[in-house]
């Protein structure tokens, strides 16, 4: 369609032929973003090539002092009189190589086998007592292993600017420049260079600890630490894929398949339900609030806020006891309206799930109210006005202008509230810790999710390679999803649509 | 039988009043009953009728002043350094890396950005082992620094809702003031920032709340050693089945406690809420 038709269409036409557009575009969107990844690598690859290219052409074109930076940093530098620079680099150096020396190698050296020798206990010659001989710690290796590995690569960016700025004072010193003085670059810092200086502590900080963590876990992932092979008594070792493959089999009794494929299978049961019940329900009482002729919109609004502006965890808390058999509140006043008490959560599964969606209920309704209010108020009055001309029901009007509208509006909020949902610790981790138990699963309850598993497998049997297996296939599909989505919504290409 | 408009909305009014009404109640019924059960003076765990019998103030004192095994003014204090100190480093971290992200424009721009995105899609506390062992090896588990370390050094992966924001401000006021000579460190702390104060109590206000709702990093980095526990793993120790008997009303005062400054601080800060989740995360 021509932007000259587009222009001449009645709002809810424009309406349809947007919504329309949107959902047709979808699968090229997609399509866009695979072939956005493939173009990514081959740019990455492409750049990798041309900064070594680059690396060599400074190297040959350099003079006497240029190619020494390449073995003592910062000596072009010194040379040429900036000897705060060239000093600071120099010293970068020294300290690099003797973190590698002193500590570096020594679990670098191991990273391969991840340590050799187990702890053995002995018997002393001497005092005929058992003795404790510690042996390779694996876990330290590998995590200390990982660090030499995030600092090494740190460094090389470091050598890498070294070897530029070597060549670049040559060439303002060989084209008679002025070159500049450590205040002057200093200044630069606080202007051209203010990215670094806004950057440098935040991504150290993410570096250490969030990124080597990460790292490391992903590493756990490939190797068997679990028990019995637990530092620091016992070593572990790289097993590959195995950690993957056992996710999904069940081996000696432990069911590690079939608890993962069920536990897979109510998570996104759990995501689908808390997500759009939650989202439509929230939608129906926030357009009652907001509906011409109600009064006091303040007071139902504050109602239902306030719910989610009590910390989720105190409400969960709350919600837990007065769901317990017997002294529960719930059960109280069900008995006194002479009914049968109900073993909400510690009993049968179905009941369980039921009760866990129900309860999210309470909690995901005021949060979806909060939300859609102001987008609700924003739907153009003249989509309402010409359906009411054509005479449509107001349940007609919901599900033909609202309920598209909002979807259409809204859908990275869904996508987003969709990924927290099957990351949802919380709610399940308070309200049931999992339960009821259930003894055909691997260490897991009938209302676990995958991630409330992950801490179960972490924390109490201790088998950190499945936890991290598990922790990667989470992210696998959330990070899927999310990035489509991502690149499917304008905010995302349109970030400089204001400036 | 036909009616006229207007009774057929005055019905479809009632009805409504009727639902949001029952609902009102529903949603803020768990809410009154631990406000009432707090002040409950028959002790002890929990009991089998609705309403208190007799109200009383003295759970409240005796959470303050019963220290001995549940101390929970120390953890109060505890969440409140924890609380002021993590703020102050996430507010400012959050915000340099979105203005940087959203305002100048480098090489590794989109990279970084892209980076970000993908580790803020792991699962959080599938880290937490390596963080412990981290934390362990520079000898803080088990202190108040480590936790202030933990919430404030990955906050800056959460730029997403402020750059959002940043993005909005038109790039011409850079450009003016560039023009006037100011260098991009003047820009920021003069001009962007001073502007941008929605964003900026945003930022503030989840990064004080955050340490008084999480539990499962203090649980792991204090491990037993209660003293240095904060609010809210210690209410959560509070309802442990080892507790609840004896604290079950004084669990119920501390949740109180914490649950009304933070509720009224959000009821403040709703609208800049709003906006920074929608700014972030709905099509426009």
């Amino acid at each position: 369609m021509k932007y000259i038709d587009y222009v001449q269409l009645s709002p809810l036409e424009k309406f349809t032929h947007k919504l329309s557009s949107f959902f047709t575009n979808l699968p090229k969107h997609i399509g866009n973003f695979f072939s956005a990844i493939g173009r990514f690598f081959v740019r990455l690859g492409k750049g990798i090539v041309n900064g070594f290219s680059n690396y060599g052409t400074r190297f040959s074109k350099g003079d006497g002092a240029t190619k020494l930076s390449y073995l003592v940093m910062g000596s072009s530098n010194i040379v040429r009189g900036q000897y705060i620079k060239g000093g600071i680099m120099l010293l970068l150096e020294v300290l690099y190589f003797l973190f590698l020396f002193t500590f570096g190698f020594k679990y670098l050296g191991k990273f391969g086998t991840l340590g050799d020798t187990p702890t053995q206990s002995n018997m002393d010659p001497v005092t005929h007592r058992m003795q404790r001989v510690p042996g390779d710690n694996s876990m330290l290796i590998l995590l200390y292993g990982v660090l030499t590995i995030v600092v090494t690569i740190v460094f090389f960016v470091f050598y890498i600017i070294n070897t530029k700025s070597a060549y670049h004072v040559q060439k303002l010193s060989e084209s008679g420049h002025h070159i500049p003085s450590f205040q002057e670059e200093m200044k630069q810092f606080g202007d051209e260079k203010f990215h670094i200086t806004l950057l440098s502590i935040p991504v150290l900080l993410i570096s250490i600890f969030t990124l080597l963590p990460l790292v490391f876990m992903i590493c756990i992932a490939f190797t068997n630490y679990r028990p019995p092979n637990l530092a620091p008594n016992n070593l572990f070792t790289w097993v590959g894929l195995d950690t993957f493959r056992e996710v999904f089999e069940n081996k000696q009794g432990a069911n590690m398949g079939s608890t993962f494929l069920a536990l897979t299978e109510w998570t996104i049961v759990w995501a689908f339900f808390a997500t759009f019940i939650n989202y439509f329900a929230g939608m129906v009482v926030a357009l009652m609030i907001n509906k011409k002729g109600i009064k006091y919109k303040a007071l139902w609004r504050t109602l239902f806020v306030i719910t989610v502006a009590v910390p989720q965890f105190v409400t969960l808390l709350i919600m837990n006891q007065m769901l317990q058999l017997d002294t529960g509140a719930i059960n109280i006043l069900i008995e006194s309206m002479g009914g049968q008490q109900v073993n909400f959560i510690g009993d049968d599964p179905l009941t369980a799930k039921i009760t866990v969606i129900v309860v999210n209920l309470w909690v995901g309704i005021p949060y979806t109210i909060l939300i859609t209010s102001g987008i609700l108020m924003n739907i153009p009055e003249d989509l309402y006005e010409s359906a009411r001309i054509d005479g449509a029901s107001p349940a007609r009007t919901f599900f033909s202008i609202t309920l598209p509208y909002m979807i259409f509006v809204t859908t990275p909020y869904l996508i987003t509230t969709f990924i927290n949902n099957i990351n949802n610790f919380n709610v399940i981790y308070l309200l049931t810790n999992g339960g009821p138990t259930a003894t055909e699963y691997y260490q897991a309850g009938h209302t676990d999710l995958l991630v409330t598993w992950l801490f179960k497998l972490t924390m109490s049997t201790q088998d950190y390679n499945y936890a991290a297996a598990i922790g990667i296939l989470v992210f696998i599909v959330c990070a899927s999803l999310s990035l489509i989505t991502f690149n499917v919504t304008k905010s995302a290409k349109d970030e400089e649509a204001f400036s | 039988m036909i009616k006229s408009y207007k009774t057929r909305r005055q019905i479809a009014n009632g009805i409504i009043y009727a639902i949001l009404a029952i609902m009102g109640v529903i949603w803020v019924s768990p809410l009154v009953w631990m406000l009432l059960h707090s002040f409950r003076a028959e002790g002890g765990s929990s009991v089998h009728y609705l309403l208190p019998k007799e109200y009383t103030f003295d759970n409240y004192i005796k959470l303050f002043t019963e220290t001995g095994v549940i101390n929970f003014p120390r953890w109060f204090l505890n969440t409140l350094i924890v609380a002021i100190f993590s703020c102050i480093i996430s507010t400012l971290s959050v915000l340099m890396v979105s203005y940087a992200f959203s305002r100048l424009r480098f090489k590794a721009r989109r990279p970084l950005i892209n980076i970000g995105m993908v580790i803020g899609m792991f699962p959080g506390f599938m880290t937490m082992i390596a963080i412990y062992y981290l934390l362990k090896a520079m000898g803080l588990t088990q202190t108040l620094p480590a936790l202030v370390i933990c919430y404030s050094s990955g906050a800056a992966i959460g730029f997403q809702i402020s750059k959002g924001f940043f993005d909005t401000i038109p790039r011409a006021l850079d450009e003016a003031a560039t023009i006037d000579g100011a260098t991009r460190n003047q820009i920021f702390w003069q001009i962007i920032l001073p502007m941008s104060k929605p964003i900026v109590v945003y930022t503030v206000l989840t990064a004080f709340i955050g340490p008084w709702t999480d539990f499962i990093l203090v649980k792991i980095i204090m491990g037993d050693k209660i003293a240095n526990y904060t609010v809210a793993i210690g209410l959560q120790t509070m309802a442990s089945q080892t507790y609840i008997g004896t604290y079950y009303t004084q669990f119920l005062a501390g949740a109180t406690i914490v649950a009304i400054p933070i509720s009224l601080l959000f009821l403040k800060m709703q609208n800049y809420y709003v906006e920074g989740v929608t700014a972030g995360g709905v099509k426009g």
